[in-house]
């Protein structure tokens, strides 16, 4: 079997079990599209941002987007931890990183469509972007980045979790991360305590990325830093899902 | 190294804290054969199995298995074995088919290879019918049948059973027993544990007994049962009162128990003057015991005699073995056996 072999099946199987758990899927492909919906139609009105609302929120919808993903993909990876079948995969030398690549490779495509879904209403409710070629490429890379970072790191909650309730439970953080960026409301609104955290978090810069791309409004650094966060997100992901898979599945 | 050898153990320690699992195991299973590794709950099986199938280490200890060490060469060891655990390896949202090509191609078959050995196994494991079903819906005993075909995708050499039949109803056991006499007839090796005496009895030729993490006896099923005696004494009680009085004073001297027809065994070497002298112990008023007859002894009494309790768990005690419940040995809610 060639090196690439094993994390393709275990790419193609993810994929058929999220297609199989409709519930599961619609659910995270729906919730995004009525976040945004109440955000824009029931907050909306009260919070001013200096443009249409739609055009300031679409960025955070799209990072919460990924946060809503991570959960499941925490769920699945630990629920084939505590079942019978990573002992099969294991006695057949399947190695942790094609075992993670598949769930996170799934996750990325799952979330990948939920994002083009939130895009696809944002726009039939008045989201009008003006971007160049360059703009799209850059916001769409931020978001991919940042996909594939919270992916990996939820997996390594699915590996460290001992059940998928523990494993639900503990996406929370990643899910509410979003909320306290400058994803939905400007953060010069937000109380002096919170806005040093507001500011210093991963999805703030890359939601200020996509939304100064997808504008064309200056973007500072702000990519460079999301970039850094991302990158640094998926190192220690990876690095540490390679040994917590060796060592979970060795218990016992 | 003999080539006749599939498994060859030596001294294998495992102990998890303070608690040891393994307290130096030695075992050695011929090339071709049905071994098995026979003990109650918390024996060690499980780990013999998860040490040997690689998935877990030995602090102490070596083994080789299908002629590579299970440490340094451990890659040649997964390509040459399967392991087929107590919790079912298949998953529920794929159907049969798509469960067994999936083994296939990852145990590196072509997809044309892993389509036809998939269709090969379905028949011979009966399942056919259900091959296009979602494995989420077959029957206990149609999971670890499919369960069963997944590990054989890859044609492994040496085929790890760690409890087989556990939790199966009487007839999806034997089911499964059918299948494991048509796999050893193909030439494979089989490593099975169990915790029914029956099983080994019926599926080995050779079987350790494994008890505190020790070995405490092995060899073919007929030897094992000579060890104790060879013969046991049933003795059919004229009542309930009977039953429990003569039971209790018995003691540990049953080798088995059954409430439901009053019937307690006890071994003997089955000689005229052996039995009549346990006889007249027994029932000195001669009111007691109704009939009585001798029987070959079973592994059970095998199992008794060698551990001091006995192997079966209650809510297991379907015909397969001699224990009834008031067996003070058995713990029903306990995951752990009985002895302290």
């Amino acid at each position: 079997m060639s090196e690439l072999t094993g994390p393709m099946i275990m790419t193609g199987r993810a994929l058929r079990l999220n297609w199989r758990n409709i519930d599961a899927l619609i659910t995270a492909l729906i919730l995004p599209v009525m976040l945004m919906l109440m955000f824009v139609y029931l907050f909306g009105g009260a919070i001013h941002t200096g443009t249409a609302y739609v055009n300031y929120v679409v960025p955070g919808v799209l990072v919460l987007c990924a946060g809503f993903g991570s959960a499941l993909t925490a769920v699945r990876v630990c629920t084939d931890m505590t079942d019978g079948i990573v002992d099969r995969f294991r006695s057949m030398n399947i190695g942790g990183v094609a075992f993670l690549t598949g769930h996170v490779v799934a996750s990325v495509v799952r979330n990948t469509i939920s994002t083009l879904l939130v895009f696809g209403v944002a726009y039939a409710i008045g989201f009008r972007p003006h971007a160049g070629a360059s703009g799209w490429l850059v916001a769409g890379g931020a978001l991919l980045a940042f996909i594939l970072a919270i992916s990996w790191l939820s997996a390594v909650i699915g590996l460290v979790c001992a059940s998928p309730d523990a494993a639900n439970g503990a996406t929370f953080g990643v899910l509410f991360l979003p909320y306290i960026s400058s994803g939905f409301v400007p953060i010069a609104t937000m109380p002096t305590w919170l806005r040093g955290f507001a500011r210093h978090q991963p999805s703030t810069p890359v939601i200020d990325s996509v939304r100064a791309h997808l504008m064309s409004l200056p973007a500072g650094h702000s990519t460079w830093i999301a970039l850094a966060w991302c990158g640094g997100i998926l190192v220690v992901s990876a690095a540490a899902s390679a040994v917590l898979f060796q060592r979970r599945a060795a218990r016992g | 190294m003999t080539n006749d050898l599939a498994i060859e153990v030596t001294g294998l320690r495992k102990s998890y804290g303070k608690h040891a699992v393994l307290d130096g195991v030695d075992l050695a299973v011929e090339r071709g054969s049905v071994y098995s590794l026979l003990g109650p709950n918390g024996a060690g099986k499980t780990t013999t199995v998860r040490i040997l199938a690689t998935l877990a280490r030995a602090d102490a200890g070596t083994a080789r298995v299908a002629g590579s060490d299970i440490v340094a060469d451990r890659a040649a060891v997964r390509r040459k074995i399967s392991l087929t655990g107590q919790y079912t390896a298949v998953d529920a949202a794929q159907t049969g088919e798509e469960n067994l090509r999936m083994m296939g191609r990852l145990a590196g078959l072509s997809r044309a290879e892993a389509r036809q050995r998939s269709q090969a196994l379905l028949d011979q494991f009966d399942l056919a019918d259900s091959a296009r079903k979602r494995a989420g819906s077959y029957s206990g005993g149609m999971r670890r049948r499919l369960d069963l075909a997944a590990s054989l995708m890859g044609r492994p050499e040496v085929i790890f059973l760690d409890e087989p039949t556990t939790g199966l109803d009487l007839r999806s056991r034997q089911a499964m027993w059918q299948v494991i006499t048509e796999l050893a007839a193909s030439g494979v090796t089989i490593f099975l544990t169990t915790q029914y005496l029956e099983e080994a009895d019926q599926l080995a030729s050779q079987v350790s007994v494994l008890d505190g993490g020790k070995i405490v006896a092995d060899g073919t099923p007929s030897a094992l049962k000579e060890q104790v005696g060879g013969q046991r004494l049933d003795l059919v009680l004229a009542s309930e009162a009977d039953y429990d009085e003569i039971g209790r004073r018995l003691g540990h001297r049953v080798a088995r128990r059954d409430r439901a027809s009053l019937t307690l065994g006890v071994a003997t070497d089955g000689t005229g003057p052996e039995v009549r002298l346990l006889l007249d112990q027994v029932d000195p008023g001669r009111t007691a015991v109704r009939s009585f007859a001798v029987h070959a002894a079973s592994l059970d009494d095998v199992f008794l005699a060698l551990t001091g309790h006995s192997a079966a768990q209650p809510g297991s005690t379907d015909g397969l073995t001699n224990d009834s419940t008031d067996d003070p040995t058995n713990d029903s809610t306990s995951e752990e056996h009985a002895h302290v």
